[in-house]
């Protein structure tokens, strides 16, 4: 078992009244249909009406710490930037 | 007491303590967490069936290996991971078999549900193993001449063989394995008769019960 190769994979849920998928760790699996069956087992104690989304760690694309400056800084003092003139409507749940 | 419900019970119990010994031995991590959960499902199910033929701890900790009435099949020591794949694997499509046939009743519609995911898994490492390496599939194949005797005694008393047969075959052909013969079909564990694994497996599971009757835990 040693000589097979268990990649990585990263595991985000949907739990059965949420609105996104959320990453909820990661594990090791052969394949993605094992890495599935396996995150169900781990992540979510097979409760029914989930959605899960495996995806091999390889196939992520990060942001790097050494660019977190000009990524996300915001230009605070640019208050045209942020869109906080505006009153939200009521009945808009998910702004 | 009903029978049926304690050969039921009977079956799950030991095949549960089987799959619990696997715990912090499987291959890998998440193996171990499949297995584990497996062994729970099948305890889950062994409570539900022995408490409706009786005192569940009674049953399970104060009987001898001659009034155990499970099949051979599930008392076999684990073997390898293979053999203990392909155990399940028998022993998970005879359930799922029975199951359906007796939809309606409470426990087996509850277990019926588990008992998918199990056979789901078995045929996953089935068809893996089989047709992984050469090494996987000698190792399968041996498990499978091994074991093919014992899951005769599944259907005594019961229909339930060509269904079942009609699942395993195509998985064993899928996974390059060739499926032996019928020839010998030991049996006996309906009536008390077992394989000598088995009082070895119960003083183990009863020790502590028989050490302090009547304690309350």
């Amino acid at each position: 078992m040693s000589k097979t190769d268990w990649p990585l994979w990263e595991v985000f849920i949907r739990p059965r009244r949420g609105l996104a998928h959320t990453h909820a760790g990661s594990l090791h699996a052969p394949d993605a249909e094992m890495a599935l069956r396996n995150a169900r087992d781990l992540y979510t104690r097979r409760q029914e009406g989930v959605s899960i989304w495996v995806v091999p760690a390889a196939g992520i694309t990060a942001s790097s710490p050494d660019e977190k400056d000009s990524f996300f800084e915001p230009a605070a003092d640019k208050v045209y930037r942020h869109p906080t003139f505006y009153d939200v409507p009521e009945g808009v749940a998910h702004l | 007491m009903s029978k049926a419900d304690l050969h039921h019970g009977d079956d799950a119990l030991i095949a549960a303590q089987r799959l619990a010994e696997w715990t912090s031995r499987a291959p890998e991590l998440e193996e171990d967490v499949a297995l584990a959960n497996i062994a729970l499902d099948l305890l889950g199910q062994a409570r539900m069936f022995l408490s409706r033929a009786g005192d569940e701890d009674q049953l399970a900790y104060l009987r001898t290996d001659r009034e155990f009435t499970n099949v051979q099949l599930v008392e076999l020591p684990n073997g390898d991971f293979g053999h203990t794949i392909l155990r399940l694997l028998f022993f998970s499509v005879y359930q799922q078999q029975l199951f359906a046939s007796m939809r309606g009743d409470e426990i087996a519609d509850k277990a019926a549900k588990e008992v998918a995911y199990h056979v789901d898994h078995a045929r996953m490492w089935t068809l893996r193993l089989g047709d992984g390496t050469e090494e996987s599939h000698g190792r399968m194949q041996r498990a499978l001449d091994e074991l093919w005797p014992f899951t005769h005694e599944l259907f005594e008393g019961n229909d339930l063989r060509a269904g079942w047969l009609s699942v395993v075959e195509p998985i064993l052909a899928e996974a390059t394995l060739t499926r032996p013969e019928d020839g010998w079909a030991p049996t006996g564990g309906r009536s008390g008769v077992h394989t000598q694994h088995l009082s070895y497996l119960l003083a183990e599971m009863q020790v502590l019960h028989r050490a302090h009757p009547g304690a309350r835990w």
